[in-house]
């Protein structure tokens, strides 16, 4: 069990970006372009599988990774867009070659960097099982075993010897996840492919997934933007920054890690939004925050307490006898979910400086939310900021299952017990 | 054992690249445990035959999938096999055989047009689609890894059912006709291998340098064109200037079609006119693959 199934060395991937093209600025010279032209582009589309040493426009997608996965192990990557993390997957199924480094692969792989690779619209689904099982690397007698099966999974058995052109979305979708499903490699590489289907069909893959790792005791590497099923399916974790290796260690630290470093921090400083407030202006705001640690620099993250940070500049020599400030969070429709207000406290008095409110244990689901803020001086609007600013939730694990919130479904998340009787 | 007579036989081509068969393709190193190593390879490699039969399943289904996609939604289904080869050599036999009076050998002159028709739309068919296999696949490049090659071999597989079909018009035309094929008729598996290498050879080229370069795609047009007049589709060998004669039969094209005609209408086979173009259909045949291999490892790249 504790032998290293993939081993990675000094892993590099570089590539080539577009450059802004050269305008020439009189006419003889666009007329010179065009006829330069057919020259510049052979040079511009050899560039893109040749380089030389001194380029500007040389990107380097991984840059010196290495790591070890031992076998059994469920690897979850995970990092910010364009981090290198499909690249990674890409060089580890042999997609693309890396520019330098090595990979030590002990068994079968396959990747499912898309579900229903191959897929023709013409062809029935009977046929295109036969077609994309045979990509993915299955012979034509594994899946004639399997065909049953796999049918069976995908839940599509009325329409099977029907074009897969009349079939929706979903259908193709829950087709080729079946097929996938029942592969039977060593290793077994995972890009975001449950981020597709519907919730229940979502279930059912993570189900799948689960079983193929621990029970059927398969390694797999498993790339995704959802920290909660990131963190249900996978022990252990990588963060990628940057096409460096960022850590890896257990997944509740790297997670944590990756909110600290990379997700989008709920931060505002009014001072040059001020024309947007209407009010008497009074009592203004400085400064806002949405965080879930109070003197950090911090996401919010679900089920973990909400600061909602506050700093209020006030003009001097006033008394403000009754000035109340609140705080309004919608969704994106703009409809209402929750209001704060200092008013719910009678002796209140409003000072220039850190304002904070504190909702323990946040209990907003995992989206895009949206704040007003109003102060009032206690005769007169003093500033009013609808529509302030807009801040994100972070999903992380919630339900003990490992179960996602379904998007849409709900904007409140909360303890529920189930009785059954 | 076939394994090792495979490998045995590429050991005597390898001579020619300098490079050995254990530092296969795509710097993967394989054993018995299935370890794999993913390298960065240089250079020009060889065709990884073992990998290639690990995958006929692929390429199997691929070919069907191009056959029936084909003819899926169409009434006449692979009867346009048929009609396309059979239409065409019926303009032939009116614009150069009626009108123009181009020499035919003393042929029918649409058996002979015919018989050149049936190889050449194979080869032409073979060369646009396979030039077109890879840019069609791209998504399937980008995802999944496979050997690329399947792709261009299953769409000149996949045409492999017309040109069966085509053939029914041959038989037809010779009953017409009251013609009898010779014993030269036996040496036909030795020109249908020469167009496949042939065919192969061109369609490895053009689909490895259409995924990098689109040009290939908009001068495949004039390309099959300009290649049709270069071969004795509607005028035979004769009538080429014998000075020239030499330089024109390096077209291996030439020797298949003036091959197809002698053989079924029991002329002698004219070796003289064959053979240059069969070295060179072997040679475009074993450059093709090589620079496919060399090509192949930018696909997912540039696609």
């Amino acid at each position: 069990m504790s032998k290293a199934i993939i081993k990675v060395e000094n892993l590099s991937k570089r590539y080539r970006l577009g450059l802004k093209e050269k305008k020439a600025k009189t006419l003889v010279g666009q007329l010179g372009n065009i006829v330069k032209a057919p020259w510049d582009n052979y040079q511009r589309l050899r560039r893109m599988s040749h380089f030389g040493v001194d380029d500007e426009s040389v990107f380097w997608a991984l840059k010196e990774v290495n790591f070890e996965v031992k076998e059994g192990e469920v690897l979850g990557i995970i990092g910010k867009n364009g981090a290198g993390k499909s690249t990674l997957l890409k060089i580890l199924s042999q997609i693309t070659q890396p520019t330098s480094g090595r990979i030590t692969l002990h068994g079968r792989v396959a990747s499912l960097l898309e579900v229903g690779t191959g897929f023709h619209p013409e062809l029935s689904g009977r046929e295109n099982i036969y077609m994309n099982g045979t990509i993915l690397g299955m012979t034509r007698r594994e899946i004639d075993r399997k065909l049953d099966e796999i049918i069976d999974f995908s839940g599509v058995e009325k329409f099977i010897d029907t074009p897969v052109k009349f079939y929706s979305s979903g259908m193709k979708v829950r087709l080729g996840f079946s097929v996938a499903a029942h592969l039977e490699p060593e290793i077994l590489i995972i890009d975001e492919v449950l981020a597709v289907g519907d919730s229940e069909f979502q279930q059912k893959c993570l189900g799948k997934m689960e079983d193929v790792s621990k029970n059927q005791g398969r390694t797999v590497l498993f790339v995704s933007h959802n920290m909660a099923a990131v963190q249900n399916l996978c022990p252990k974790s990588m963060i990628l920054n940057h096409g460096q290796l960022g850590g890896l260690g257990a997944t509740e630290d790297i997670v944590r890690k990756y909110l600290e470093r990379n997700a989008p921090v709920n931060q505002m400083s009014i001072s040059d939004m001020e024309m947007k407030a209407e009010g008497s202006k009074a009592i203004w705001l400085e400064h806002i925050s949405v965080s879930s640690k109070i003197n950090e620099v911090f996401p919010a993250v679900c089920k973990e307490d909400l600061f909602l940070i506050l700093d209020l500049g006030l003009k001097e020599n006033k008394s403000f006898k009754g000035a109340r400030v609140d705080i309004r969070i919608d969704n994106k429709l703009n409809q209402r979910l929750i209001w704060c207000s200092t008013s719910a406290e009678d002796d209140f008095s409003i000072k220039a400086g850190r304002l904070i409110f504190k909702i323990p244990e946040c209990p907003l689901s995992p989206d895009d939310y949206l704040l007003t803020v109003f102060i009032h001086d206690g005769k007169d609007v003093a500033s009013w900021y609808p529509n302030l600013m807009s801040f994100r939730v972070q999903d992380v694990k919630y339900y003990d299952n490992g179960l996602i919130i379904p998007k849409g479904q709900t904007n409140f998340i909360y303890p529920y017990e189930i009785i059954s009787e | 054992m076939s394994n090792n007579f495979t490998r045995w036989v590429l050991g005597s081509f390898m001579g020619l690249t300098g490079r050995s068969y254990a530092k296969s393709s795509w710097g993967i190193k394989e054993n018995r445990v299935q370890t794999k190593v993913i390298e960065p390879s240089k250079g020009w490699k060889l065709v990884d035959f073992r990998e290639l039969w690990r995958y006929r399943d692929l390429l199997y289904f691929l070919t069907l999938r191009g056959i029936k996609a084909r003819y899926a939604q169409s009434i006449l289904g692979v009867a346009w096999a048929i009609i396309q080869p059979l239409f065409a050599s019926v303009v032939f036999t009116v614009v150069f055989g009626k009108l123009a009076k181009v020499d035919s050998d003393g042929m029918p002159y649409i058996l002979f047009s015919y018989l050149a028709l049936w190889p050449w739309n194979y080869f032409s068919s073979t060369l646009t689609e396979s030039a077109n296999s890879l840019i069609a696949n791209s998504a399937m490049i980008t995802k999944v890894y496979f050997p690329r090659m399947v792709l261009p071999l299953a769409s000149i597989f996949s045409k492999l059912l017309d040109f069966l079909i085509a053939f029914l018009v041959v038989l037809g035309l010779l009953i017409y006709f009251g013609l009898m094929p010779g014993f030269g008729v036996l040496f036909l598996p030795v020109f249908i291998l020469q167009l496949l290498l042939c065919s192969l050879g061109m369609g490895m080229i053009l689909s490895a340098m259409a995924v990098q370069y689109r040009d290939v795609k908009h001068a495949m047009t004039f390309l099959v064109q300009l290649l049709m007049y270069a071969a004795p589709v509607v005028y035979s060998t004769n009538a080429v200037p014998e000075n020239y004669q030499s330089f024109y039969i390096l077209n291996p094209m030439v020797g298949v079609i003036e091959g197809f005609r002698a053989a079924f209408l029991d002329r002698p086979i004219p070796w003289a006119w064959i053979w240059p173009g069969s070295l060179v259909a072997i040679l475009l045949f074993l450059f093709g693959m090589m620079y496919f291999r060399k090509m192949e490892r930018v696909f997912a790249d540039v696609a």
